[in-house]
């Protein structure tokens, strides 16, 4: 076939440059498609690439053969076997994860994400709809609006999609019937604006028989348009949006080849930048000028959003990779307290108050999550207590990070959405798995308002004055290993060598600061950040802490470790072996752990993570507590 | 320079511009985690325009990694010069390894069938990573080139061990890639993985990105086997009783071993020829290859869940 939308043959033929000069100035659009599971998504995709003539004479024999052995439409042509790719979900017969497909026009160039319409795959959809400009929400005609196109619809709004095209598919299966077209697109309107989708353009086709998708359909008289691919090459890319917004561009790279060369490389999040601009380093603050951007084919005048350039800076100013060069009259916020959407997709659920790694644009820091406000459940979308977030949960939380971090709102559809500056994941830190997507709503008052207050003696000042380098001796073992022992031993040493110190005993800690917190896993979280701040505040009055906690989890005492300066957490492992601590049992708590009065204890009923590579580890079978604390003194000291 | 003599962008970015801004984008973050990162260099059109793509990401600086080649001792010879003469102006380290053991049996494409690809591809491949300890490997695949490719992601994890579990695979939202790892496991970059067949051509075109000469039609001594057309590249290539090489006037849509890569029949021998002959074809670029096929359905799936690109 020789649709005139696709490739024009004629014109390859006759003058190939003519053709690739024309072809060299198409745009790209991004869009999903999405849907319920026989909605016939992969065949619309099947047929899109098929009419775009991307399926060759021999991906087509294997298609036709392919059709016969294990399709599901009789001796005709299966096109949703042309995109369900792997073998799995081949046999299983439903896509399980995002494909990327790919096809062109005379007009723009398509990318084409496939996202499953199975609830359990939220996930994929959200992943899908990040990077898209439109969403195409296919509807089966027989079936009308279901459950899955509503949490379809709202994932896609709630991602900031700009364009919603309602294909209500299978025409040709209720007889090319206007009043069920028309019932359709009404019912869905009611929803969208519910929502809070405005806009949506409705086109009645069938991706099986190829109605309406290239050019209108004859079967469908009373459908003025536009056909599918027609509304595709015509809608609006957010390019133009993203340009007009002020000037970021996140630092990803500092390019140093010589002495004489130092360019910041990114890929400008909006905006655009040219020589001589007036430019603002954050979180710095600090400002200076653009000199140059610099790429292989020679410096540019101008460089505009989506671009991936290097520029210099007219003045030497500290400037690395998290950081944001932006427009001096027109700087992004930064904060550490923050509201946002979180979508949960990991197996394992949030955990309030863990610390998970952020990564939002080129910066990455430790952040840690307050129980959800709410979750929304995606099919009623009714807000409900919640504790945690589940798999494909969604809700509405406040977290904290562990620096500022420059950003944006994310936005939503009325604007175009800020994605670089405002759509940011979480890493958990100890599987480094992707468990999250967030999306920033606003910073948070407190810290909005509450600026960091440069004082003017710093903490090195402040250690000069005592004649020693701060430093944070984090104890951990079981219950009994001897870290309060030897900890205090090492105190009273450090206090006959005048220096100054401070022990913060958990036993302590508990009847003051930390009296509110229990022994549930969020509160022994809690309980260890909490100590982590007062000896981070310690360390820079210039003392020597020493903290002597079980501290059970490795994530929590790395989370510690990153709120001081590289250096000053030394990991001190008292490593006493789970009997030889239930033996001595001191305080007769492995007695009452064992008979079941005491829950949750480390050892017993609860994990403790030991150390990988501690900066001292302490074996209590091999040494006396005297000579474990000189060893201790001597490893700090020397 | 004064301002008005320097480059200004028309208008909005076309597909190209965004697809070459987002490689970059790719390539740029992989520095932020890698410890030890290499790039992948099989010689072919899609390496070449992987390479152009980190020469301009990381300029003035060269890519601050070395090119590896995996080499089997079968490809074109025309490859072989390109590479070298690539890795010189890119000045770029190369990197050649070839898995001694299959040097040492004499592992070849004619005796060996698939075991040729297993062992100096796959296996050397997992090797030469190993020896080096290269923790981030870039990759010129594709999301058009195969049905399983398509749905891998740009960061693609791998075990200890150098498995592939689809299932396993990281969400990759917006443009933030998630690179953390834990000891010994690694990950393959694909910067090109949103790229068809034609926007390679039309980049290099473009780009003026110098290829291996063997995809423009030359006459060239070739046999018809299996209903591949072969060329005789050198004279390892044994001829069956009754077959004489025939000149041909042919040219490769892609490259790989010599006897395992068909030629087409063309007369195709500038840029603009050789797109509009893609352009008007009724093939796809892997019929030629060989490798696709052994092994049935899912061939190329089950390959990479062994360790293969």
């Amino acid at each position: 076939m020789t649709d005139p939308v696709y490739v024009t043959d004629a014109l390859i033929a006759e003058d190939i440059d003519a053709y690739l000069e024309q072809h060299q100035q198409k745009s790209l659009l991004r869009f999903i498609t999405c849907g319920s599971v026989d909605d016939g998504k992969s065949t619309l995709i099947g047929r899109l690439l098929y009419d775009s003539k991307m399926i060759f004479e021999d991906q087509l024999a294997a298609l036709e053969a392919d059709s016969k052995r294990v399709g599901t439409q009789g001796q005709e042509i299966d096109f949703a076997l042309l995109v369900d790719g792997l073998a799995a979900e081949r046999e299983q017969g439903i896509t399980i994860d995002v494909a990327y497909r790919f096809f062109t026009t005379e007009k723009r160039k398509f990318i084409v994400a496939d996202t499953p319409g199975h609830e359990q795959y939220t996930r994929n959809m959200v992943t899908g709809a990040s990077t898209a400009d439109l969403a195409v929400i296919l509807i089966d005609a027989r079936k009308g609006v279901l459950t899955q196109t509503r949490r379809h619809s709202f994932l896609a709004h709630l991602i900031g999609i700009k364009h919603i095209v309602l294909a209500v598919n299978k025409m040709d299966l209720v007889g090319y019937d206007k009043s069920v077209f028309d019932r359709i697109t009404l019912a869905y309107r009611a929803f969208a604006s519910e929502i809070g989708i405005t806009n949506f353009t409705a086109i009645p086709i069938s991706g099986f028989k190829g109605d309406n998708i290239t050019a209108l359909s004859d079967n469908t008289p009373w459908f003025k348009g536009p056909a599918l691919i027609e509304h595709l090459e015509n809608v609006e890319i957010g390019a133009a949006a993203d340009e007009a917004k002020p000037f970021r561009l996140p630092v990803q790279w500092v390019n140093r080849p010589n002495l004489d060369f130092r360019g910041f490389s990114g890929q400008l999040a909006s905006g655009k930048v040219r020589p001589g601009d007036a430019v603002r380093i954050l979180p710095s603050g600090k400002t200076t000028t653009v000199d140059r951007i610099v790429t292989l084919d020679g410096d540019l005048g101008e460089a505009v959003a989506g671009q991936s350039v290097t520029l210099t800076l007219a003045d030497e100013v500290d400037c690395s990779r998290g950081d944001v060069i932006a427009a001096a009259d027109a700087p992004p916020e930064a904060a550490d307290q923050f509201e946002a959407t979180l979508v949960w997709m990991a197996d394992e659920a949030m955990i309030a108050g863990r610390a998970y790694w952020l990564k939002l644009a080129t910066q990455s820091v430790s952040a840690t999550i307050q129980q959800p406000k709410y979750e929304i459940n995606v099919n009623t979308l009714d807000h409900l207590a919640a504790k945690t977030l589940d798999l494909n949960g969604i809700g509405v939380v406040e977290l904290s990070t562990d620096k500022p971090i420059v950003f944006e709102a994310y936005g939503d559809n009325r604007t175009s959405p800020n994605k670089v500056m405002g759509g940011f994941i979480l890493i958990d830190k100890l599987t480094n798995a992707t468990v999250a997507a967030g999306m920033l709503h606003f910073s948070l008052r407190r810290a909005q308002n509450v600026h960091w207050q440069a004082t003017d003696i710093d903490r090195d000042m402040r250690a000069n004055l005592k004649n020693q380098r701060p430093a944070l001796l984090w104890f951990t073992g079981l219950s009994g290993s001897g870290k309060s022992t030897i900890a205090n031993l090492v105190e009273k040493k450090l206090h006959r060598m005048n220096r100054h110190s401070f022990l913060l005993d958990g036993d302590n800690v508990r009847h003051g600061l930390n009296r509110d917190l229990g022994f549930t896993e969020a509160d022994r979280i809690e309980n260890i950040r909490r100590v982590g701040e007062v000896a981070k505040l310690m360390s820079d009055a210039g003392l020597i802490v020493i903290t002597a906690f079980i501290s059970p989890f490795r994530v929590e005492r790395e989370m510690v470790r990153g709120m001081l300066p590289e250096g000053e957490f030394i990991e001190v492992f008292i490593d006493t072996p789970l009997a030889e601590a239930e033996k001595r049992d001191v305080k007769g708590l492995y007695k009452k752990a064992r008979a079941g009065q005491l829950k949750n204890f480390t050892g017993i009923d609860s994990p403790y993570e030991a150390p990988e590579s501690p900066e001292i580890r302490i074996d209590t079978t091999a040494m006396t507590p005297e000579e474990a604390a000189d060893l201790i003194i001597d490893r700090l000291l020397g | 320079m004064l301002s008005s003599e320097l480059q200004t962008k028309s208008l909005e970015l076309t597909h190209l511009d965004r697809l070459e801004a987002e490689s970059i984008h790719i390539m740029r973050e992989v520095m932020a985690d890698a410890a030890k990162p290499v790039m992948l260099y099989s010689v072919g059109k899609d390496s070449a325009v992987m390479l152009h793509l980190a020469r301009k990401a990381f300029y003035p600086s060269p890519p601050p990694f070395p090119l590896l080649h995996v080499d089997t001792t079968w490809k074109f010879q025309a490859m072989y010069e390109l590479r070298d003469r690539m890795a010189r102006e890119s000045g770029m380290e190369l990197l050649v390894y070839q898995n001694p053991e299959a040097k040492e049996r004499g592992i070849n494409p004619f005796d060996h069938g698939p075991l040729h690809t297993d062992m100096w591809k796959t296996e050397g491949l997992k090797q030469a990573l190993d020896l080096h300890g290269f923790d981030v490997a870039f990759g010129g695949a594709r999301r058009d080139e195969e049905k399983s490719r398509a749905k891998e992601r740009i960061f693609s994890f791998r075990t200890a061990t150098h498995g592939w579990d689809p299932k396993k695979q990281r969400p990759e939202l917006w443009n933030l890639y998630n690179a953390r790892k834990a000891k010994g496991e690694s990950i393959r970059v694909f910067p090109i993985s949103n790229w068809t067949e034609l926007d390679i051509w039309q980049y290099i075109a473009r780009e003026n990105i110098p290829i291996v000469p063997l995809y423009f039609a030359a006459p060239r001594p070739t046999v018809e086997r299996d209903g591949l057309l072969l060329m005789v590249d050198d004279d390892r290539f044994p001829l069956l009783p009754g077959e004489t090489p025939v000149e041909r006037s042919v040219r490769f849509r892609t490259l790989g071993c010599y006897p395992l890569t068909g030629a087409v029949e063309s007369e195709a021998s500038t840029l603009s020829e050789v797109i509009q002959e893609m352009l008007l074809t009724t093939t796809s670029e892997r019929q030629g290859r060989i490798i696709d096929k052994d092994g049935g359905d899912a061939s190329m799936e089950k390959k990479k869940q062994e360790g293969y690109f």
